[in-house]
């Protein structure tokens, strides 16, 4: 199971990667939120997987079966925090396009010279 | 009180909500912001005392016991960084009521400034590793905010850099945080420093420390992740650039401080190697671009990199002598960076440029401001009796110790290269002929000059009266040489 999980953690890693490098703002984005997909992953994976009971204390369940509670709670509070951060990041591009004319990262490049 | 380490977060937080009650009543919105961070100062002071002759402060969320609950520790570290945060923001707030335009003022931008500080504290105050993430979001989040308010091209331009930088390096510290979680099992902080010292540092906390650095290099701008920070800081406006330059690369600087003294100690003769030339390399960087620019705001930019890497040296040495002199030049160097670039906004408001080439003979007209900047700059340079001195000396007397002589030289002699750069402002602007100057108005002038002035004298009596606060740097230090005073305070407490 955890060496499926890598190959799908390290898919989406490769998959925001090769966004975030292309020149539209847009696709940048989306690299972002598949970027932060992953890292939510990975820290699901790092509890370590196979444990399905709940993480209460019942008759008959061994400690070792219990699902670890805490990366859910991580991850929790991580999609919240990469929503927040997306959603104000698509407003800035979409205000960006409005003043500068372009998505195009090469044309947002450089110094404004004044002289 | 139990709380007294949540004061100063909760303080400003509560001031940010009151605030976006009514963002158009101007009056408001200034006696709001400043009566906030007055208190918060005050809150601030009040905990450093506590924690001086007290101890170490710890707050466990919920009354959970410690290592399941989040816990907040204010020991002295994280309460000098604090107190000088809030000092910072309380004179930016006040510099802003003649810079950053009513425009701005009423579209929320005492509520961002108040977020900010809410954030920065709480990220110097957390003992858990994952909310120091959360509270890295909480002070990227309004620093975003920040960055774009006003909607210029350049802010525009320059915010769409900063978000993207910031958002891959929020993902490696998930990332990072989930392996440091896969092999501790744990995310408290001293929990964890007494676990990794328990299993004596395999390879695998070797690869993590060095991830951390990764992560934090990139908010702190060390030296091959500085990149981003001359340009996108050259976007904002002046109090914010004084802000963002003086308070968040240190949050970065305090988590490499924090990780690198707490819980990555096992394998000193690496992890700390790889901190000492990295340092050294940003030095060189900062040193370079702080010569090669004739932009004004640029030249000071460049010089929040240099010291950067000044202070990850002490840290770097990891002795006592150099540990204390990075808590000196650092309370120094938040001060000072926001002194100076209140300066350079006087100069570009004055003169209504940036570039250094166009300026001169500002001397005859305005003397008060070029011999406040005259000591400014030789205070970040460190001549004796001003605030640098003492802690450049400890360290390099630290460095020497640790016997590092080339490294230690090299402090030595990019002090010289720091007042160059800083110097060439005050030749090319004050001295020279004089030029054509757009008309200001006296008034906004002195009401911008009596706050800039204030933090300059400020930082002259930290400089002068340095050996009344030696008990407290001492105290620091010692915190962070023997992480068994944290992991006792916080594991012995509720």
């Amino acid at each position: 199971m955890e060496i499926l999980m890598a190959f799908v953690i390290g898919f989406l890693f490769f998959a925001a990667i090769y966004l975030i490098l292309s020149k539209s703002l847009l696709r940048i984005i989306i690299g972002t939120g598949l970027l932060s997909h992953g890292a939510h992953m990975l820290i699901l994976t790092m509890g370590g997987l196979g444990s399905d009971a709940p993480p209460v204390l019942a008759d008959g369940v061994a400690n070792s079966s219990m699902a670890d509670p805490l990366p859910q709670a991580l991850i929790l509070t991580a999609i919240v925090i990469s929503f927040g951060v997306t959603a104000f990041f698509l407003v800035l591009a979409y205000r960006a396009y409005q003043e500068l004319k372009t998505d195009n990262i090469d044309e947002m490049r450089g110094e404004e010279h004044d002289e | 009180m139990m709380n007294s380490p949540l004061m100063p977060i909760i303080i400003p937080f509560a001031f940010a909500i009151l605030l976006m009650f009514a963002p158009k009543q101007l009056r408001f919105q200034r006696a709001g912001a400043l009566v906030g961070a007055i208190l918060t100062v005050a809150a601030s002071i009040w905990l450093l005392q506590k924690v001086h002759i007290d101890g170490i402060q710890v707050v466990t969320f919920g009354s959970w016991p410690v290592p399941y609950g989040i816990t907040m520790v204010s020991d002295m570290v994280s309460i000098l960084f604090v107190l000088t945060s809030s000092i910072i923001t309380l004179f930016t707030i006040w510099y802003s009521f003649r810079t950053i335009g009513i425009a701005r003022e009423q579209f929320f931008y005492y509520p961002g400034v108040l977020l900010m500080l809410v954030g920065v504290n709480g990220a110097f105050t957390t003992g858990d590793i994952f909310n120091l993430f959360v509270f890295f979001e909480v002070l990227l989040m309004a620093s975003y905010l920040l960055s774009v308010l006003g909607g210029e091209k350049i802010q525009f331009r320059e915010s769409i850099k900063y978000i993207l930088v910031n958002v891959v390096s929020s993902a490696l510290f998930v990332i990072t945080v989930a392996m440091l979680y896969s092999v501790v099992g744990t995310l408290n902080m001293a929990d964890i420093a007494q676990k990794v010292s328990d299993v004596n540092q395999p390879g695998i906390l070797t690869a993590i420390a060095i991830l951390f650095l990764v992560v934090f290099g990139l908010k702190a701008a060390i030296f091959p992740l500085f990149f981003w920070l001359p340009s996108s800081y050259s976007g904002p406006p002046i109090p914010v650039l004084a802000l963002f330059g003086a308070l968040l690369t240190k949050v970065g600087v305090y988590a490499i401080t924090r990780t690198f003294t707490l819980f990555f100690t096992g394998d000193i003769a690496f992890t700390h190697t790889v901190l000492l030339y990295l340092s050294v390399a940003t030095i060189v960087a900062g040193c370079i671009g702080a010569l090669a620019v004739w932009d004004v705001k640029k030249i000071i930019i460049y010089n929040i990199i240099i010291a950067v890497g000044v202070i990850l040296y002490g840290v770097a040495t990891y002795n006592d002598t150099g540990l204390l002199g990075s808590m000196f030049y650092v309370v120094h160097d938040m001060l000072i960076k926001a002194a100076l670039f209140f300066l350079v906004g006087i100069i570009v408001y004055i003169t209504g440029q940036t570039n250094l080439k166009k300026m001169g003979g500002l001397m005859k007209r305005y003397p008060s401001l070029g011999w406040l900047y005259l000591i400014a700059a030789f205070s970040l340079a460190g001549i004796p009796p001003l605030s640098g001195f003492i802690g450049k000396m400890l360290l390099v007397k630290g460095g020497f110790e640790a016997e590092q002589f080339a490294s230690g030289i090299w402090i030595l002699l990019s002090s010289l290269i720091v007042l160059l750069s800083v110097i060439r402002i005050f030749v090319y602007a004050f001295w020279g002929k004089e030029q054509q100057l757009p008309p200001v108005k006296k008034t906004v002038y002195w009401q911008i000059w009596i706050p800039t002035a204030i933090l300059v004298l400020l930082t002259v009596a930290y400089g002068v009266g340095a050996d009344a606060l030696m008990p407290y740097m001492t105290q620091a230090a010692e915190v962070l040489a023997n992480p068994q005073l944290y992991i006792d305070a916080v594991k012995g407490g509720k």
